[in-house]
């Protein structure tokens, strides 16, 4: 098992290194902060200068390799544009991205197993039939339009809900919550819904396919033989045995949500790290955008690990191909 | 109390005025408070987040403009674009290189310390210093010295006209706060070390920064010990970015903001609809022109053995070609000023004669191209950008249409600013659409000599085509050394005027800009270089 572990430490390690490197190379191509940095009144010999000082002019491999060597020791310099450590800009914004998520998640839940469930067992009902054509569109729409749409109704017509922001939040050590005040409860409806809606259709999808697999095996014609209720039948048996998939599903697509929560952060100026990032691009802000781009691979790396390291604890096949590649003959 | 005055015995009276003056003045600090509490809000929806709350951390022209709320400089601009006195209270030259500046008494900070000589002197050397991104702000600077606490002389490298003009964007800070808090260098990207000022400010400005969430609100109170009379009735400033700008609207519709100084074009009508919404709208600045690539080929084309834009006639074609009534009804709706000038109206330099175009002649551009030898015109690369002027990309479509219809083959290059910089940087590319507001001096030489000289030195250092002529770097050098007004500015629209002649650029407008405001802002002062100045602005 440790070795197991050791091995995928070690594969996670070198992602994370090629999507570094990957990175970098695409940073030649996003343009050059210096003209961004200085103003119109700036000489040819104060633009060079700082083109030197910051080290563009090195090798784009040794830019790389200073880069890996100060991150390793938890170095991620300062923002060209903020000014700030790296590490502290993209510390105070996670939880901003992360509570989004998590309230994202959630609603994908609630809303698509009920969903699912109900699209499965009454399949032909015109409502199913509805859903599942809703389900295509919310596959389709793109976040920034719904997000446009719910902040002209609610926002601009009715004027329920807060159309940019996160409201009032708390301070509660190095984390800031807007889970604590009215107005940062109502903030977070509009975001979460947008960045849900295509989970939601997501976790219906997943549901219903499920659903529809295990009603037809022997166990569930057996429960019903015996006289089971419907209710039993389809919530304590079929169910349970569909959510193994989706619980796997959501939690990998945690890190899809955190990386693509960028749109739906612009769109209603939510102040997490995908808002963050798209600054840093437009102002060619190198040392932001590579920490966002390692943060998030972490963020992938270590959901798959976990992922794999829970199937291998599930499953000992796995671990024993693992052990010893000849295991199977054994 | 005034009644008791006359009859009080003298004892009495003098422990009835003490306690006059003691009621005055805490009356001072509650009125200052009550005001705070009660007082209007003002929250502004910008379209970004400033930079830093250092204004010597990022050359940029909006995050100086909020700052100058909190930061004020020895001069200002005034709603008008006039200098006037701010920290100083006035000026003299000693000698051709010797400034000589009185400051105002009585200023403090917001932390209280007073404001001297001392502090004047620490800012200029803090902005000058050689990792500051700013030190271009103030090119002819050499020294500065205290003469005594409220009189400080700057030293400039030779006779410079435009010191005035540069000093408005520089900020005074407070030297013992930054040796207090080891701010007294700019910070430094290259070393990777984040400074005090970044996060924490201390000014003399109407208004005190209370509180910042980047990205989110940074609020501003106001400063009951400001030395210049408050024209304005601002108690509470919420600066709210907001990137997205549909978002923005809606959020000025619904009446979560107040005000926003970036309106846009697009969506005037529909906010100009909305009874509570009103658009504020003019002409900035900056002018829009079409720069050549002058250099001896073609960078991107089908003629390769010479350029063809060095013919005079070649670029008054193009210039013919433009139908300009058609890219201002198309791609501008109908809110950008044509002009045939190289400077906006209210840059010292301009003439009203530079500002005639040559009229729209299709028949007249294509016998040029004919006489020139291109009866069937040539392909040259057009780089415009998709992020940088008002409606970049609609104007450079439109013209590259126009230029097509008279024979000529535009490569129409379209990018992020980020990326198409560094291209015209190199000098890739055969025309370019180049917008100059001749910020932050407020003067046609900032365009002279930063784009029309022939590089040499410090000057030149956009010129990225070899544009210019002999004849008017002579004149730009004239007007650099020329202190009197009266000389210097019709130098500079000499040289303005060559430029035009030689169609060394294509004039286009003057871009438009629009702000948008809720019926709680009674007025504001709305000036061509799109500063908001929440010191002149009054709410209901």
């Amino acid at each position: 098992m440790l070795f197991f572990i050791a091995k995928r430490l070690v594969n996670a390690a070198g992602v994370m290194l090629t999507v570094a490197l990957i990175a970098f190379i695409i940073f030649r191509f996003v343009g050059d902060p210096v003209e961004l940095m200085l103003n119109e009144q700036a000489s040819q010999a104060q633009r060079d200068e700082l083109r030197q000082r910051l080290g563009l002019n090195n090798n784009m491999l040794v830019q790389f390799a200073t880069f890996v060597a100060n991150a390793a020791r938890g170095d991620f310099g300062i923002s060209y544009r903020n000014q700030q450590e790296v590490f502290t800009l993209i510390a105070e914004r996670f939880p901003a991205t992360f509570e989004l998520v998590l309230m994202a998640t959630f609603l994908s839940l609630a809303i698509g197993i009920p969903l699912g469930v109900y699209t499965a067992i009454r399949r032909d009902t015109v409502l199913a039939r509805l859903l599942e054509f809703i389900s295509v569109l919310g596959v389709s729409l793109p976040s920034f339009a719904l997000g446009i749409l719910l902040i002209l109704l609610f926002s601009v017509t009715l004027q329920w809900l807060p159309a940019f922001g996160r409201g009032e939040v708390v301070q509660i050590g190095g984390w800031s919550t807007g889970l604590l005040t009215p107005s940062g409860r109502l903030a977070l409806i509009m975001p979460s819904v947008t960045l849900s809606l295509f989970q939601i259709t997501l976790v219906m999808r997943l549901v219903r396919a499920e659903m529809l697999e295990t009603m037809r095996t022997e166990f569930i014609r057996f429960a019903r033989a015996r006289g089971l209720t419907d209710r039993a039948v389809h919530f304590r048996y079929a169910l349970r045995n569909c959510l193994m998939p989706v619980i796997t599903v959501t939690g990998l697509q945690i890190g899809n949500l955190i990386a693509f929560a960028l749109v739906t952060e612009t769109v209603f100026q939510w102040p997490g790290m995908g808002l963050l990032f798209v600054q840093a691009v437009t102002f060619v802000d190198i040392p932001v955008m590579a920490a966002y781009l390692m943060m998030v691979s972490f963020i992938f790396v270590t959901l798959n690990l976990a992922v794999d390291l829970a199937y291998a604890y599930v499953d000992p096949r796995l671990r024993e191909d693992a052990v010893a590649g000849t295991a199977n003959g054994r | 109390m005034n009644a008791t005055d006359k009859t009080a015995p003298r004892g009495v009276k003098r422990s009835l005025l003490a306690a006059a003056a003691m009621s005055l003045a805490l009356l001072g600090v509650g009125a200052s408070t009550v005001e705070a509490q009660q007082g209007k809000t003002f929250r502004w929806g910008a379209a970004r987040e400033i930079a830093s709350l250092d204004p010597y951390s990022f050359g940029e022209t909006f995050t100086l403009s909020v700052l100058n709320h909190v930061y004020e400089g020895l001069v200002r601009y005034t709603g008008d674009l006039k200098i006037e006195p701010a920290l100083a209270e006035s000026w003299e030259t000693v000698s051709p290189t010797v400034w000589r500046f009185k400051l105002r008494q009585g200023v403090t900070f917001h932390n209280g310390a007073p404001f001297t000589a001392d502090d004047v002197v620490a800012s200029l050397v803090r902005v000058t210093h050689e990792t500051s991104p700013l030190k271009g702000n103030l090119p002819a600077y050499k020294s500065a010295r205290k003469i005594d606490d409220h009189t400080v002389e700057i030293e400039v490298n030779g006779p410079y006209p435009l010191l005035l003009n540069d000093l408005t964007n520089i900020y005074i800070l407070d030297k013992e706060w930054m040796e207090a808090n080891g701010a007294s260098l700019p910070t430094d990207s290259g070393k990777g070390i984040k400074g005090f000022a970044t996060d924490n400010a201390n000014g003399t400005g109407p208004f005190v920064v209370e509180s910042r969430r980047a990205d989110a609100r940074t609020v501003f109170v106001v400063n009951p010990k400001w030395w210049d009379k408050p024209q304005h009735n601002i108690a509470r400033v919420e600066f709210l970015p907001i990137s997205s700008a549909a978002t923005r609207v809606a959020a000025l519709l619904s009446g979560e903001i107040d005000f926003t100084n970036v309106a846009p074009l697009q969506d005037l009508q529909r906010l100009s609809a909305s009874p509570e919404v009103k658009v504020l709208q003019t002409n900035e600045l900056r002018t829009v022109i079409f720069a050549f690539n002058l250099k001896d080929k073609l960078f991107e084309s089908d003629v390769t053995d010479k350029n063809p834009l060095n013919d005079i006639r070649v670029r008054e074609a193009m210039y013919r070609a433009i139908d300009i009534d058609g890219v201002q009804r198309r791609a501008m709706r109908g809110l950008s000023r044509n002009t045939g000038a190289l400077v906006a109206p209210a840059i010292p330099g301009y003439t009203p004669e530079q500002d005639a175009r040559l009229p729209f002649d299709l028949d007249g551009a294509k016998k040029l191209l004919t006489d020139a030898g291109y009866p069937n015109g040539f392909s040259f690369n057009f780089n415009c950008q998709s992020d940088g002027l008002v409606n970049e990309e609609e104007f450079c479509q439109a013209v590259a249409s126009m230029w097509s219809r008279a024979g000529l083959r535009p490569n129409l290059s379209l990018g992020p600013r980020s990326t198409q910089t560094p291209k015209r940087v190199r000098g890739e590319f055969d025309v370019i659409s180049f917008g100059w507001a001749n910020e932050p001096m407020i003067d046609a030489y900032s365009i002279l000599i930063q784009v029309m000289r022939s590089k040499s030195g410090s000057g030149g250092v956009f010129n990225w085509g070899n544009w210019g002529r002999p004849a008017i770097d002579t004149l730009i050098d004239k007007a650099g050394v020329e202190l009197d007004n009266a000389k210097r500015i019709p130098m500079m629209a000499e040289a303005l005027m060559i430029a035009k002649r030689e169609h060394l650029f294509i004039p286009m407008h003057n871009q438009p800009m629009a702000w948008a405001m809720r019926s709680t802002v009674a007025a504001t002062v709305q000036a061509s270089d799109n500063k908001p100045r929440l010191w002149l602005t009054r709410m209901r």
